[in-house]
């Protein structure tokens, strides 16, 4: 058993807060760039100011964008570790506080979602753990825009519609709302399970690097064929024309009833801040 | 194009859907929770926080300043959520509106009949719009964190005419 004290975890995401909201990862801004010279006029000039907001960010350690969301954190838990003196949840939940409020981070929740009073320090993080075997902990951190998880969709499919109608589905969401989403997007689409897993793994599919293979290779073509299709509606960056609407569609998959055909899609904007780090 | 508000007062008409420009001039934030007190102000006779005659408002909830700097990040939020609110700022006098993404059919009309114009920035670049703000000042709402009202002093803000006065709209409805 390997024993890891509460301050380590604190620290540490304490930090991930800040870098996460400062730095936009890699695969995302190769993407951009990639992308860039498909384009021209007002979508082209767009993407040249958020890949230059990208740059001023991370030299002036400022947030890309000023919605530095909800606290995501999916934790990969080793089984034979012991925390010392608290427990993950207030870890983590500590470490959100003191992060968003040393580093000058948006609070962007609130208590009761009628009274709206706001909590002051962006807890709670939703903190989602899976138990796996070893002796670490990897935490990975996704802050989530207000904007974009408000363009996101779940529906209880009927059956028959097959693969067509998840197709249909996921089109529309993004035609419906997209545009006010802050394109070009990530998309991620979660498919059976039930109501409460399939939105969970259309958020988790968000956190799949830009050019990664799905696992499945019959989802990994099914990927390639939306994101064709998302970009030939003409939303653009920024909703203003263009071929750039998505970056990359990601698909997860579940088992699932033999009546029920759920589908999710969690839209993520272009600022897609995601980071891991293991303890 | 550089646009400095004060002329862009006496001749909204100047700007045309699809045009880009960078503002100058005073600005003052107001989202969701701002909206809807305003309208609960007016609605119950009580002087509003800054007078709304010719105004620009902008749709933003900064981040907030590090010590030294002037503002956080200060990109703008989705507009459609304040469309409910709009034609009735409008009435009272606010001239322009600053956010990101398209509105309704409702708005683009009350825009029209007010000789009012709607400008976007791009969303997630709130690092380097917070470079264009030379100065902030809290004026009201401190309760709301960062949903409060800050005057802002902008320079050279890059923005695109989205509506213009004459209801040209770079969204489709």
């Amino acid at each position: 058993m390997r024993k890891i004290k509460s301050e380590i975890i604190i620290n540490a995401v304490e930090n991930l807060c800040a870098e996460t909201n400062f730095k936009l990862p890699a695969d995302v801004l190769k993407s951009l760039e990639q992308n860039i010279v498909l384009e021209k006029n007002t979508a082209k000039d767009i993407l040249k100011e958020i890949i230059e907001n990208v740059d001023i960010a991370r030299k002036e350690q400022i947030p890309l964008c000023q919605d530095t969301g909800t606290a995501n954190f999916f934790i990969k838990l080793g089984r034979d570790t012991e925390i010392e003196n608290g427990d993950i949840y207030a870890a983590v939940n500590k470490g959100v506080s003191l992060g968003y409020t040393n580093s000058y981070l948006r609070k962007s929740v609130v208590f009761d979602p009628l009274e709206r009073k706001n909590t002051k320090d962006n807890t709670p993080a939703n903190i989602y753990i899976d138990l796996v075997s070893g002796d670490k902990i990897e935490i990975t951190f996704l802050p989530k825009g207000g904007g974009s998880e408000n363009a996101s969709a779940l529906k209880m499919l009927t059956l028959s519609v097959g693969w067509d109608g998840i197709k249909e589905f996921v089109l529309s969401a993004v035609n419906d709302k997209g545009r006010n989403a802050c394109p070009p997007l990530v998309v991620g689409v979660g498919i059976g399970g039930d109501f409460a897993s399939v939105g969970f793994m259309s958020k988790k599919a968000l956190l799949r690097e830009i050019g990664s293979e799905n696992k499945n290779a019959f989802y990994g073509g099914k990927e390639i064929e939306l994101l064709n299709d998302i970009n030939k509606l003409n939303i653009g960056p920024m909703g203003m024309g263009g071929r750039t609407t998505a970056l990359a569609v990601f698909i997860e998959e579940k088992p699932v009833h033999i009546a029920s055909f759920p589908v999710a899609v969690n839209i993520q904007c272009h600022s897609c801040r995601r980071k891991t780090i293991i303890i | 194009m550089k646009i400095n508000l004060l002329d862009l007062v006496l001749n909204p008409k100047m700007l045309k859907a699809g045009q880009r420009i960078l503002l100058s001039g005073t600005v003052y934030t107001a989202r969701d929770a701002a909206h809807k007190r305003i309208i609960d102000m007016l609605d119950s006779g009580i002087a509003v926080p800054f007078n709304l005659k010719n105004v620009a408002i902008y749709y933003c909830g900064p981040s907030p300043a590090k010590p030294g700097a002037v503002i956080g990040a200060c990109g703008p939020t989705t507009s459609s959520r304040m469309d409910i609110f709009t034609p009735r700022i409008l009435k009272e006098g606010v001239k322009f509106l600053i956010g990101k993404g398209g509105r309704s059919e409702s708005v683009v009309n009350s825009i029209k009949e007010n000789s009012a114009v709607y400008l976007v920035a791009t969303g997630g670049v709130a690092a380097l719009l917070s470079k264009t703000v030379k100065k902030a000042d809290l004026i009201a709402f401190e309760d709301l964190g960062p949903e409060a009202i800050y005057k802002l002093e902008v320079e050279g803000m890059p923005l695109i005419v989205a509506i213009d006065s004459d209801g040209g709209n770079v969204f489709k409805l």
